[in-house]
């Protein structure tokens, strides 16, 4: 089966994308793959914007029917916005993994934890 | 061999099809110093005769024949006859938790019935399909709490029944919360004490409703108190008391759980019982066990199936709300017959007789020289009497005259006072031998 | 026709019940209480005559799938025949009747059931004690960690980790949690049982023990298990053995020999109690020499003058059922274990391993077996070479219900991808086994003559494919009386 890896993107073992948006301020989601894997999601388990994460921290979980996978920060700062639409339109991780269905925005204190992320050709490898 | 439906000539056909002459080929990889050798195969079964006649004898020597005042968590309630027609049908008992609903739509929507009958008792939002009984109900209660204000002290009332103190302690042992006991000394929680527990950052407080002396706490003042100090208020109730008390939904309480024997079922010395557990649509993502919801098939027909299932242990596994797995999902059954049979009005009846009974014993009692109410507040159907003898003493008396007098509240530290619980099954007629006996002791 | 909603047939001032009238004189209500605690509206419960509400809950047992009317193969979940005399001795009034407070002296008949299953028990795992409060398998777990906890705690031992393997039923990761510990998982070999080497990595010198499923959930014995029981037992770690599949050893081992120091049984499972739709159950749990003081309170006894509940144990982890457990439970598995007898357990658990081998050989060359090791009592095929075609463990799962056999547990054991967990039990005859078998056939025949039909299976069940999505993300718990419709 062929997914949509964006070759813009970097990513993480645990199957997230990030995306660098300003400075130090990136924006994080699942792939396609993953979304794919858990078919509907129905929830997104977010914590509210201000706390504070290190890289390696679950602090989130997305919710299937059956199957629920926790969300991992791979960098260390702050979660500073979460995507309010997903509480009422969860599909929108399924329908677009990488636009609309985002999940936070973290404002990173090491961008080079960003740079050490998986490239595109990395993470299709991977998959 | 009884129930294995295979002959010697079926096994040596499935043998011969797996190439081997002996069965116990099918387990070589057993180390051979680990399998049994000893006489094992000398003892042979018994037939279903025998077996009948001998459990008959073992049920012989239970007294079940004595005029009783037992309560303390379990009482003795009529169950009308079709409630065991139902759940005595394979359909219900011998099917398995319902993981393929296509075919458990039976199992399904009867919990789903429950569940609703369980809100509108407790006047909470949602209901869980069921858990073990009502003490291990108030520890899976803790835990949510615990879990959901991140704070680890719950306080208890000293008036929640003892065996359930008894295990909730053993539940905290985990680590996960740590128990408080506010007292009850005149009966009803102390306010002024509960509110200097509440300022050291409570998760909550555990109620007893009515509690374990029969007197109806005022939960609405409770459950102010309690959220003005930021916790969460459980209260574990009598789902016939419930038929005419305030619902605690009314009352602002937060999670209702209770033994749900009273619904039908038998008391079969303790088990299996029935833990309800129910809270407002908030927690429903925290909530321990199976919880039915309902949707649709692909033609658009009702149907019924486990949701919310990403909580449960099969699933989450160390992340789970609770290790719980099964429910008492026969025991459920029978509460939601008994429920339906009884409905709207004749629960209300049985509650109204169960206390208008209390009350007339009570009197009764009272009217003897030397007794009297331990407390003065209002009660359901069970109250404790102070006795002017000790109340092993005088249960123990009372055997002789056929009747089981009530519980000696040793545990409270009160020798010479008596748990007695009335239920509708009780006439006037004993109760009045009851009081009579007592006033010849 | 859907079923309606009980809720739905109720009419106003119908009735299902009679009551006697109330022989003493009445008094006002808010004489009694003060109004404020009285209810203002009653509970919406049904108002239904006792014809018609039979018929609705006639109806929806109609629609259950149930072991009295065939196969239900689900793995590890020992859906056997449940006698019909276990039945009737359950519900004698001498039992039923019986209050828990009630003197000891009027319950000797229950105490004798206590203590005859807790003896039987003992002979049965070859260990030194047993309590049967747990109410249940998962409630058996709870307490058997908890005994582990006691246990290191007496001996100052500084514990918190407590290893479970790859393969693990989900209740056993979730029940360490809630006594306290933390959870280290230990990796399975090529084998399907655990991996000596990961697991010698992971005994630290923070373990408190391992929680072993023996044979494993693919059904296959853990043959180490008694190496692995001396490496724990050296660095004074416990062996906790989870006895979900214990119908595949009675009789052949008892596992107090094999080093295990604390096992939970499923009463509903091996000893035929029913599952009921999901509980009642019932899991005793056995423990070796060195745990029996921290058993629950209380304990019964057999003294000189009859049975007797002993509280006197400082050394207990405590009550963990508000009363004795599912005594009710206990009945049935007695009298089902003296109907057996030592040498009929034997015969169930050699009947149930050869049901399992004979269906294992009809099946192997369709659906791939993953581990081919030895199974005892189940097994665990997957359908991942269906799935290259297209067609998911669950599409045949559902087709199976259309040849009016339940599905097999699925997607578990964690381990297999596609898994498919197949356990006959012994109460199944050879020519049930056979015509399994030849659904799962045809049902691969199917996956490239018509994958289509599979897909959308099941046709003929009460009800077709569930949409779960919606009951997930449109939360609807409880029935909506039109009155609060807005």
């Amino acid at each position: 089966m062929d997914y949509n890896i964006p070759d813009n993107l970097k990513y993480t073992r645990e199957h997230e994308w990030v995306a660098v948006l300003e400075d130090n301020i990136i924006s994080l989601g699942v792939t396609d793959y993953a979304q794919d894997q858990l078919e509907d999601i129905v929830y997104l388990d977010l914590p509210d914007a201000g706390l504070e994460i290190s890289a390696g921290d679950a602090f989130g979980s997305v919710e299937a029917v059956k199957a629920v996978e926790d969300i991992y920060t791979p960098v260390s700062g702050e979660i500073v916005e979460i995507n309010e639409a997903l509480e009422d339109k969860p599909e929108l991780c399924n329908q677009d993994p990488y636009g609309e269905g985002w999940l936070v925005k973290i404002k990173c204190s090491d961008m080079s934890e960003v740079d050490a992320l998986l490239s595109a050709g990395e993470y299709k490898e991977l998959i | 061999m009884p129930y294995i439906p295979n002959s010697d000539e079926d096994r040596k056909e499935m043998m011969d099809a797996l190439g081997i002459s002996k069965i116990e080929e099918l387990f070589s990889n057993i180390p051979e110093k680990h399998l049994i050798t000893d006489d094992w195969m000398e003892y042979p079964g018994k037939s279903e005769q025998a077996i009948v006649k001998e459990i008959r004898e073992i049920a012989g020597k239970n007294n079940v024949e004595n005029i009783s005042f037992l309560g303390g968590g379990a009482y003795d309630h009529y169950v009308p006859a079709m409630v065991n027609h139902v759940i005595s049908r394979s359909e219900f008992y011998t099917a398995y938790t319902p993981y393929q609903p296509e075919v458990s739509q039976g199992t399904l929507q009867a919990i789903f019935e429950y569940q609703t009958m369980i809100c509108e008792l407790t006047g909470m939002d949602v209901s869980n399909a069921s858990l073990y009984d009502g003490a291990s109900a108030i520890a899976e209660a803790a835990l949510l709490i615990t879990g959901h204000t991140k704070k680890k002290k719950v306080i208890i009332a000293s008036s929640i029944p003892s065996n359930y103190k008894k295990v909730f302690s053993t539940y905290s042992k985990g680590g996960k919360y740590e128990i408080v006991e506010v007292s009850c000394d005149d009966g009803l929680i102390d306010r002024d004490q509960l509110k200097g527990l509440l300022k050291d950052d409570a998760a909550g407080l555990v109620v007893q409703y009515p509690n374990y002396f029969g007197n109806i706490e005022n939960l609405t003042e409770l459950s102010e108190i309690v959220h003005e100090a930021g916790g969460l208020m459980i209260v574990s109730a009598n789902p016939i008391a419930l038929a005419i008390l305030k619902s605690p939904g009314e009352c602002g309480v937060d999670i209702v759980t209770g033994e749900g024997q009273v619904l039908g079922n038998d008391m079969n010395w303790g088990g299996p019982y029935l833990g309800i557990f129910a809270a407002k649509k908030e927690l429903i993502r925290k909530m321990p066990g199976r919880i039915i919801g309902k949707t649709e098939d692909v033609d658009g027909k009702q149907g019924f199936v486990l949701s919310l299932q990403t909580r449960e242990q099969h699933i989450r596994r160390e992340k789970a709300t609770s290790n719980i797995c099964t429910n008492q999902g026969l025991i459920a059954l029978k509460a939601v017959v008994y429920m339906t049979l009884m409905g709207k009005v004749g629960i209300k009846e049985v509650a109204k007789q169960c206390m208008q009974k209390a009350h007339y014993l009570s009197d009764k009692i009272c009217a003897i020289p030397g007794f009297k109410m331990k407390f003065d507040k209002p009660f359901f159907h069970e109250f404790v009497i102070s006795c002017p003898k000790r109340a092993e003493e005088i249960c123990d008396r009372m055997l002789d005259d056929d009747i089981y007098a009530g519980i000696p509240l040793d545990d409270i530290g009160d020798s010479n006072a008596i748990l007695i619980a009335v239920t509708e099954q009780r006439t006037k007629d004993e109760m009045d031998y009851f009081a009579e006996k007592l006033r010849k002791l | 026709m859907p079923e309606p909603l009980v809720f739905d047939l109720s009419k106003k001032g119908r009735k299902g019940y009679t009551l006697n009238d109330l022989d003493v004189p009445e008094k006002n209500l808010d004489e009694l209480i003060p109004s404020e605690l009285l209810r203002s509206e009653p509970a919406r419960l049904p108002e239904i005559g006792e014809s018609e509400a039979m018929r609705h809950f006639v109806r929806l047992s109609n629609m259950n799938h149930h072991v009295d009317k065939s196969l239900y193969p689900l793995g590890s979940c020992t859906m056997k025949y449940n006698p019909k005399v276990n039945e009737n001795n359950a519900v004698l009034p001498g039992f039923t009747g019986v209050h828990p407070k009630q003197p000891e002296t009027s319950v000797q008949g229950c105490l004798e059931v206590v203590y005859k299953v807790e003896n039987i028990l003992k002979e049965v795992t070859g260990l030194k004690g047993v309590t049967s409060q747990p109410a249940a398998g998962s409630h058996g777990e709870f307490t058997g960690i908890m005994l582990m906890r006691k246990y290191h705690e007496v001996k100052g031992n500084e514990r918190n980790v407590i290893l479970i393997p790859d393969s693990a039923h989900g209740t056993n990761p979730s029940s360490v949690i809630i006594a306290g510990y933390s959870v280290k998982e230990v990796k399975s070999n090529e084998k399907g049982t655990i991996g000596l080497e990961d697991f010698r990595a992971k005994l630290t010198d923070d373990v408190a023990g391992i929680m072993i499923t023996n044979p494993n959930t693919l059904g296959i014995f853990e043959c180490d298990i008694a190496q692995i029981a001396d490496m724990l037992h050296e660095k004074d770690a416990l062996l906790y053995m989870d006895g979900a599949n214990l119908n595949a050893l009675l009789g052949i081992l008892k596992p107090g020999d094999l080093g295990v120091d604390i096992l939970h049984i499923n009463l509903h499972k091996t000893f035929s109690t029913p599952h009921g739709g999901g509980g009642p159950g019932s899991g005793p749990v056995a423990v070796s020499e060195k745990l029996v003081d921290f058993l629950p309170v209380p304990a019964v006894r057999k003294t000189d003058h009859g049975y007797n509940l002993e509280y006197d144990n400082p050394n207990s982890i405590g009550k963990i059922h508000g009363f004795y457990g599912n005594f009710g439970i206990l009945v049935r598995a007695l009298t089902y274990m003296e109907m057996l007898g030592k040498r009929g357990m034997r015969r169930v658990s050699e009947n149930a391993i050869l049901n399992a081998n004979y269906l294992l050989s009809l099946l192997k060359d369709y659906y791939k077996l993953e581990y081919d090791s030895p199974v005892m009592h189940e097994f665990v095929v997957s359908s991942q070479w269906q799935k290259e075609k297209g067609i998911r463990t669950l599409d045949i799962a559902k087709s199976l219900l259309d040849f009016g056999f339940h599905a097999p547990t699925t997607y578990f054991p964690l381990i297999v991808k596609e898994a498919l967990m197949i356990e006959p039990t012994e109460t199944e005859a050879k020519e049930v086994l056979d015509c399994f078998a030849e659904a799962m056939k045809e049902i691969n025949e199917y996956v490239d003559k018509n994958p289509e039909k599979l897909k959308h299976a099941p046709y003929n069940t009460p009800v077709r494919r569930l949409d779960e999505v919606k009951a997930t993300k449109e939360l609807n718990v409880k029935y909506k009386f039109p009155e609060d419709e807005e």
